[in-house]
């Protein structure tokens, strides 16, 4: 009690001296728990834990679904712990304020390619900060100057005599000293676990089944759900007969909930066909008629009339009706359909609702949300709503949504048991938060020198800003701009717009987000206006990007490592794109070709990346791979449509993705950076598409204005 | 034709991995439920419930088998592993395979990447890329892991 005490006030101290490098890590402990754990542990701060044993638990905020944090995330802790990796074990944060990401106001979201950006600093800060009270311990126990001791793989060890302590001797001395203020983080010159490719920790749970995703929770006593839906997006129920569905064996309970009917059952099986069985009468709502090409002709009006104005440089309005004299400024219109993430987990959650009490076990990108939804449904206040993590089997940013958590939490609550809500893949495709449509006009024209002297955009989109808290008072939504706004070419004009439009389909964050566009259409525009001004599409970027010497890094690699200078192999096309996304820089290298049907294979991509100093290399390649596929699939496949106000695509075999036998060879090869470090997990899927229409472009002489890429736009093939 | 649901429970008996399993359960219901919610073996995976995803693969005899179309009654008498019981060890040349390279990322595909992948060795222990391409094609990876699961295969197989 009394160490309890001190310990508390020492952090306290800490906390209000504050600033300095700690203040992200020496958040103030309250909220019901005790900074104290059990005898035998240190805990100096919210993140670590050294036990007795020599193992070290670390938090994780940041959620698991694929891209590494569970590892990543640690090896920012050890480097500074200088702890011994096999011994560390990790615990998955609930809902819980003083967990948040620095980078999103303190929300727990997994999101944004942020994992890495928005916790580097504070993970360092506490692994340096546990490391120097250790040392402390050390010191005071053998009576020698702290300056004496070194520590490695978890000891602190005083060379001159030879004296070596494990952590866990020291931990109940070190838990009562007092936190330091500050702390200084080790030169990368002496890094021993950052920059390395180490084994990544979820791996052998997930190569022998045992790995729990939200969909393999078990509780005492749970039933499944399957809600049946509106099919019709805004429509909801008008009467229903469940006379048929409780027929089945297994059923117990059919009951009305915001998101539809929920049909409760022993099991999965029984609830299926509990809800294949439902009889529904739906009143579909007013969007009942709507389809894709009512949505692309309103969008097609809209951009008639200039829009809000992102970046205005010189005067591209002009420019365009000067054009150059080489001619006329040409125009053309990029467009992108509606996207589903289809994560092979379907959506799912377990909840457990009781008088005074939620307990939330989902595969989440966001605590906070999860949370927040759970209190909604319940009508409970935070502490007594919990939010246990688990396995996300995938979330592209679809998980950061929380519909699944009110299906799950309002089922439990009508039913009184504790009930695991798990979507079909049709459910999933055809109820997802999607990546807008969009419809942009581009203008833009060279000189007779063949310098581009124009590029001007006009985007028409569903804002993505309102689905955070709304549009800027300029009205430009900057998330569907990423990529133009900041367009980086030396170009004197340069005009980019932006005009909301939403025609009522659910719409959000799907990987690598309003990038996902840009890079397609910034990146075909720009290689179009390269061969307007006869000009090699790699020197002409290069030319243009004299003032960015981090893009030319990644641009000037791409095309060493893909051979560009070589010819390519016959019957293929190669083509180049460069981008700055989620705060890294990166260029890619497609090399196709294209059959008479008009079938693309693609061969090859060679990715470069510059995403600042490297925490795990292998990390950042296969989330480069990864990202690849995401975009390719997209372009080459991807596509969902509106009819009479429902999705007309199902399951895979309708929303189909790249597979195995279609797969290219990725070559990813990192940028040395010293920069902060930048996002992975997103930015390799925005210049995907940008890159393959201009090897098509490339090997067939056409250009793609339209994703996704179909055979009937490539007849004739390979030129 | 809509086949009517059989409404009444049978019981049966299953063998899963080396142990029988004396069930009650609907004759109709899919394999990959009797696994899954009847005998907890969580493992093998729900992707799209129509077989095309492969995220259900186990083996029937040896044979990859999607269990998510495979009535529970059709597989009586019949050996079924599923990815628990693939190795007691996890020490498969695959599950090490995958684990050297790198493989999982979200890791929800590998149960039935592996199995698809396991039921290809047993058969072919020397694959040519072409065979692999053929094999793994059923198994969608939503996460783009094929290029380590290529070079996975490969290195269990020793090519």
């Amino acid at each position: 009690m009394t160490k309890s005490l001190t310990r508390r006030t020492f952090l306290k101290t800490a906390t209000a001296a504050g600033g300095g490098l700690m203040l992200g890590a020496y958040l103030p402990v309250g909220g019901g728990r005790s900074i104290l754990t059990a005898a035998g542990s240190f805990e100096p701060n919210i993140w670590i834990k050294v036990n007795a044993d020599d193992t070290v638990r670390i938090m994780l905020t940041m959620l698991e679904m694929g891209q590494g944090v569970m590892t990543s995330m640690p090896m920012l802790v050890a480097e500074e712990l200088d702890f011994d990796w096999t011994k560390i074990k990790t615990e998955w944060a609930g809902a819980d304020a003083k967990y948040g990401n620095p980078n999103f106001g303190g929300q727990q979201l997994t999101a944004g390619s942020n994992s890495v950006r928005g916790m580097w600093k504070v993970l360092r800060e506490s692994g340096a900060a546990a490391r120097s009270m250790l040392v402390t311990a050390a010191a005071q126990t053998w009576n020698v100057p702290e300056n004496s001791l070194t520590t490695d793989k978890g000891e602190v060890i005083h060379q001159a005599s030879g004296r070596r302590a494990k952590y866990g001797s020291l931990v109940d001395k070190a838990a009562t000293l007092p936190v330091p203020k500050t702390v200084t983080l080790k030169d990368p010159k002496a890094f021993k676990v950052l920059g390395k490719s180490l084994p990544r920790l979820d791996l052998p749970e997930k190569v022998n089944g045992t790995a729990q995703f939200g969909i393999d929770v078990k509780l005492p006593g749970l039933l499944t759900a399957r809600v049946v839906r509106c099919p019709v997006f805004g429509g909801k129920v008008a009467s229903f007969n469940a006379d048929k569905a409780k027929a089945i064996k297994g059923v117990t309970h059919v009951v009305p909930i915001s998101g539809g009917i929920a049909v409760v059952g022993e099991n999965y099986w029984a609830a299926s066909q509990g809800a294949q069985a439902l009889q529904v009468t739906w009143d579909e709502g007013p969007l009942a008629n709507l389809s894709s090409a009512d949505i692309n002709k309103k969008q097609t009006e809209l951009a008639q009339q200039p829009g809000k104005v992102a970046r205005n440089d010189g005067n591209a309005e002009d420019a365009v009706r000067r054009a150059g004299p080489s001619g006329p400024a040409f125009e053309r219109v990029f467009e992108a359909p509606f996207l589903a993430h289809a994560c092979m987990e379907p959506m799912n959650c377990t909840a457990d609702v009781k008088a005074d009490s939620v307990d939330v076990y989902v595969p989440t990108q966001g605590q906070t949300a999860s949370q927040q939804a759970a209190m909604a449904a319940s009508k409970l206040p935070a502490d007594k709503v919990k939010v246990h993590p688990v396995y996300m089997g995938g979330g592209f940013g679809r998980r950061g949504e929380a519909d699944f958590v009110m299906d799950a939490v309002e089922t439990s609550k009508a039913v009184g048991k504790p009930v695991k809500v798990v979507w079909t893949r049709e459910d999933d495709i055809q109820h997802d938060y999607y990546r807008p449509v969009s419809y942009a006009r581009m203008w833009g024209a060279v000189d007779a020198s063949g310098k581009p002297t124009v590029f001007m955009q006009r985007l028409v989109q569903q804002s993505l800003m309102k689905r955070i808290g709304g549009l800027p008072p300029n009205g430009v939504d900057f998330i569907s701009l990423d990529g133009a706004a900041n367009l980086p070419y030396d170009i004197p004009n340069v005009r980019m717009e932006y005009i909301e439009h939403d025609p009522g389909i659910p719409f959000g964050f799907w990987r690598s987000v309003g990038a996902s566009f840009q890079g397609f259409a910034i990146e075909a525009f720009i290689d179009e206006l390269a061969t307007a001004a006869k000009k090699d599409p790699y020197q002409f970027r290069r030319d243009l990007l004299a003032k960015h010497p981090r893009h030319l890094a990644a641009l000037n690699l791409a095309a060493e490592k893909a051979g560009w200078s070589k010819p390519v192999p016959a019957g293929r096309g190669r083509g180049i794109a460069v981008m700055e996304c989620f705060g890294s820089i990166l260029s890619q290298v497609t090399e196709v070709s294209v059959n008479a049907q008009g079938n693309v294979r693609v061969h090859k991509v060679v990715c470069t990346v510059d995403c600042g100093w490297v925490i795990d290399p292998d990390t950042i390649k296969a989330q480069m791979e990864g990202g690849i596929v995401y975009g390719l699939t997209a372009a080459l496949k991807g596509e969902i449509t509106i009819n009479k106000g429902r999705v007309v695509q199902r399951h895979f075999n309708d929303y189909q993705m790249l597979r195995h036998n279609e797969m290219p060879e990725i070559e990813v090869h990192i940028v040395p950076s010293t920069a902060e470090p930048g996002g992975i997990g997103e930015p390799s899927t925005a210049l995907a598409a940008g890159s393959l229409v201009n090897a098509i472009a490339a090997a067939t002489g056409k250009r793609i204005y339209k994703l996704p890429i179909k055979p009937e736009m490539l007849k004739g093939g390979t030129a | 034709m809509r086949i009517v649901a059989i409404r009444h429970n049978v019981r049966m008996i299953l063998e899963v991995n080396g142990k029988r399993h004396d069930l009650d359960v609907s004759p109709d219901m899919p394999l990959l439920w009797v696994l899954r919610d009847a005998l907890g073996l969580t493992g093998t995976k729900f992707g799209c419930g129509l077989g095309q995803c492969g995220a259900c693969t186990i083996h029937v005899d040896g044979n990859p088998t999607r269990a998510c179309l495979t009535a529970a009654s059709t597989a009586v008498g019949k050996k079924i592993t599923t990815i628990e019981g693939l190795s007691p060890t996890s020490s498969h040349p695959l599950q090490k395979a995958w684990v050297a390279e790198q493989v999982p990322q979200c890791g929800y595909c590998q149960s039935g990447q592996i199995m698809t992948a396991a039921a290809l060795l047993t058969k072919t222990p020397k694959p040519t890329d072409a065979q692999i391409d053929t094999a793994m094609q059923g198994n969608i990876c939503r996460c783009g892991t094929y290029q380590r699961i290529h070079r996975a295969i490969k290195r269990a197989a020793q090519v």
